[in-house]
């Protein structure tokens, strides 16, 4: 019984970053926009959530803290994937080696490279066994706007549309570059906020590359779960689940390889990936860049 | 595909954005240029350090280039070299008597099918079911990395069972290196060679041709009666295979050995040389050796404490928004002129 608990309790801890990830993320793929830096935007909030803990001894000045560096990002990838309309597979590998050079350098610069562990005040928990914490509650709200302001309201409407025709959405009065921009922004902070979750609450430290793909598979899990913030929110729980059985198996003594533990996440994500396909739930415009028509 | 201007301005923008990252991460310029100009091309062993470094990080780019020129996103270099690596080693396990230059060239073919075996994966999911390649590559580089952990401590541990690697390759299997005193290897021959060999092949014949249609327009492969499915599936099992070859050539030329951090994310460092070599064979030997020298010279670097990899991870993220940043404003000003 404590078993269940534990690993139920594990699988909402993990997962709550990456569904928090996977909102902002599933409304800006509905856009059009496919964010492959996400995993670079994450590590960024990371690390600047924990830097600023760190000077301020303030947990939430650093959720704070998380939230703009990786909007930040976000606006420099808009600048690029929107403006300029350059690809944007390209630009979000530029922005995740970016992310993870920067992070990288600096915290070894900063910190040293004895592999100490600096530990920073995390945010409260409570709730015994569960480990609770209050971002967990934040995630609900973010998850059930995303999933509101997507389905329920005319910018929801025309933030589809920007994914299925952006024609479509300028004839109707919107700018396509516009609603995607704003799409981003959202990604961004959300993706700041799940990155400052993983040294805020879920550890209470910073390691090079600490999201280790997490970012990646939060896109994963925004394919599984239909391009729908709530359904890709419900996958990421269920991606959860392998990291917390990873957590399990490293306390236990099990025969079969820790090895296969640590890839369980990659690989369940795979075979969602395979289960699911592309299908025609997928934004028929999704990493296509829009051009303004001159003239 | 990429025009002179923007060629010409590529090495400027490298080295400015060298001096700025520089400046940016608090180390001493004068001194880190100094250190990083000796450690890559000082003396006799920088220059062989760079060459060794920059061999994998263009055949990966090489590979890279294949698949992305394709229009298939490979991202999964690092997987596919690794689990090249792996199954050169594994070849080396299962035949321990073969010797010389047979093992060899057999060890590099089996490198090689492995890194395609890989890739093949992906491959597979996108004609099948058509997955997302950028994403199933990424993920595909993690479970490399588990199953290279998992088999230096199991089915590929070494004899006496201590130290999580394999065994080490005997001399004689190893490619002939130039200097006693250095890594320099007849390995990295493969590199120059691959890249002229794809330079011909993509320029001047009909399979080149066919790639670069399904990859800048499909529409007109289609219309050409073109299976741009198949052309993209073989791209990406090229690539795999070219990126396995990096593996095995690292194995059978530098280390003789796996163990986990036998790549220091080549396969992650490779992915700007393509984009920054305007994915273009000539091209990615040029920044393959320029991002080469820089690993090979920030081994000096790290006497300042400042993350040496990292640091090189930040210049090439700077690089590649900078490098498509740069070519789209000078597609849109070249417009500009002649619509004005």
């Amino acid at each position: 019984m404590i078993e269940v608990v534990g690993v139920l309790a594990a699988m909402l801890s993990l997962g709550t970053p990456l569904a928090i990830a996977a909102a902002g993320e599933a409304v800006l793929e509905r856009t059009g926009v496919l964010n492959i830096g996400l995993e670079g935007m994450m590590l960024a909030g990371a690390f600047a959530g924990f830097v600023v803990c760190h000077s301020t001894g303030d947990p939430w000045m650093g959720i704070g803290a998380g939230i703009v560096v990786s909007t930040l990002l976000a606006i420099l990838s808009s600048a690029l994937v929107l403006a300029y309309a350059v690809d944007q597979v390209v630009v979000g590998t530029g922005i995740n080696l970016l992310s993870l050079g920067a992070t990288g350098s600096l915290f070894v610069s900063q910190f040293g490279t004895t592999g100490e562990l600096v530990a920073v005040r995390t945010v409260p928990k409570f709730g015994g066994n569960w480990a609770l914490n209050p971002i967990m509650l934040i995630g609900v709200a973010i998850v059930t706007f995303a999933w509101f302001s997507l389905a329920r309201t005319r910018w929801g409407l025309a933030a589809r549309a920007c994914g299925e025709s952006p024609e479509a959405a300028v004839a109707a009065g919107f700018s396509p570059l516009r609603v995607r921009f704003q799409a981003m922004l959202f990604a961004g902070a959300t993706a700041g906020l799940a990155g400052a979750y993983l040294s805020l609450a879920q550890t209470n430290s910073f390691a090079e590359n600490m999201t280790a793909g997490r970012g990646f598979v939060v896109i994963a899990a925004v394919t599984f779960g239909r391009w729908m913030p709530l359904g890709a929110s419900f996958a990421c729980l269920f991606i959860a689940l392998a990291y917390g059985v990873q957590f399990l198996s490293k306390a236990k003594d099990l025969p079969i390889p820790y090895q296969l533990f640590d890839a369980l996440p990659y690989i369940l994500a795979l075979v969602v990936l395979w289960g699911v396909g592309r299908g025609s739930a997928a934004p028929a415009k999704l990493g296509i860049p829009y051009r303004r028509s001159e003239g | 595909m990429i025009r002179m201007g923007t060629l010409l301005l590529v090495p400027f923008g490298l080295v400015a954005i060298l001096v700025l990252t520089l400046l940016v991460f608090g180390l001493p310029l004068g001194e880190s240029v100094a250190l990083l100009y000796d450690g890559a091309i000082g003396d006799k062993f920088g220059v062989h350090r760079t060459v060794v470094k920059s061999s994998p990080l263009i055949l990966v780019a090489l590979g890279l280039m294949l698949a992305w020129r394709a229009g298939m996103y490979n991202i999964g270099g690092e997987g596919q070299l690794i689990t090249g690596a792996i199954a050169g080693a594994t070849t080396f396990r299962l035949l321990p008597s073969m010797d010389g230059f047979a093992a060899n060239l057999l060890i590099l073919t089996f490198s090689a099918a492995g890194g395609a075996a890989f890739a093949g994966i992906a491959a597979f999911m996108y004609a099948k079911r058509g997955v997302n390649v950028v994403i199933s590559t990424i993920l595909l580089n993690f479970v490399a990395l588990s199953l290279l952990s998992f088999v230096v401590r199991g089915p590929l541990q070494e004899s006496s069972k201590s130290i999580p690697q394999s065994d080490t390759l005997p001399g004689t299997i190893m490619f002939l290196r130039f200097d006693s005193q250095s890594d320099l290897h007849a390995g990295v021959l493969f590199s120059i060679t691959v890249s002229l060999i794809l330079w011909l092949w993509l320029s001047y014949t009909p399979g080149g041709f066919r790639l670069r249609l399904v990859g800048s327009n499909p529409n007109a492969a289609r219309a050409a009666r073109i299976d741009a499915t198949s052309v993209q599936v073989r791209s990406l099992l090229w690539s795999g295979a070219l990126c396995g070859l990096a593996g095995g050539v690292e194995y059978v030329g530098v280390s003789g050995y796996l163990f986990d951090g036998f790549s220091p994310g080549w396969g992650f460092l490779a992915i700007p040389v393509a984009l920054i070599g305007g994915l273009h064979p000539i091209g990615i030997l040029g920044s393959g050796l320029y991002f080469g020298a820089l690993v090979a010279g920030s081994k000096n670097l790290e006497a300042f404490g400042g993350g040496k990899a990292s640091l090189i991870y930040a210049m090439q993220g700077i690089g590649v928004l900078a490098f498509v940043a740069l070519h789209e404003w000078l597609r849109r000003n070249r417009e500009k002129v002649s619509a004005g």
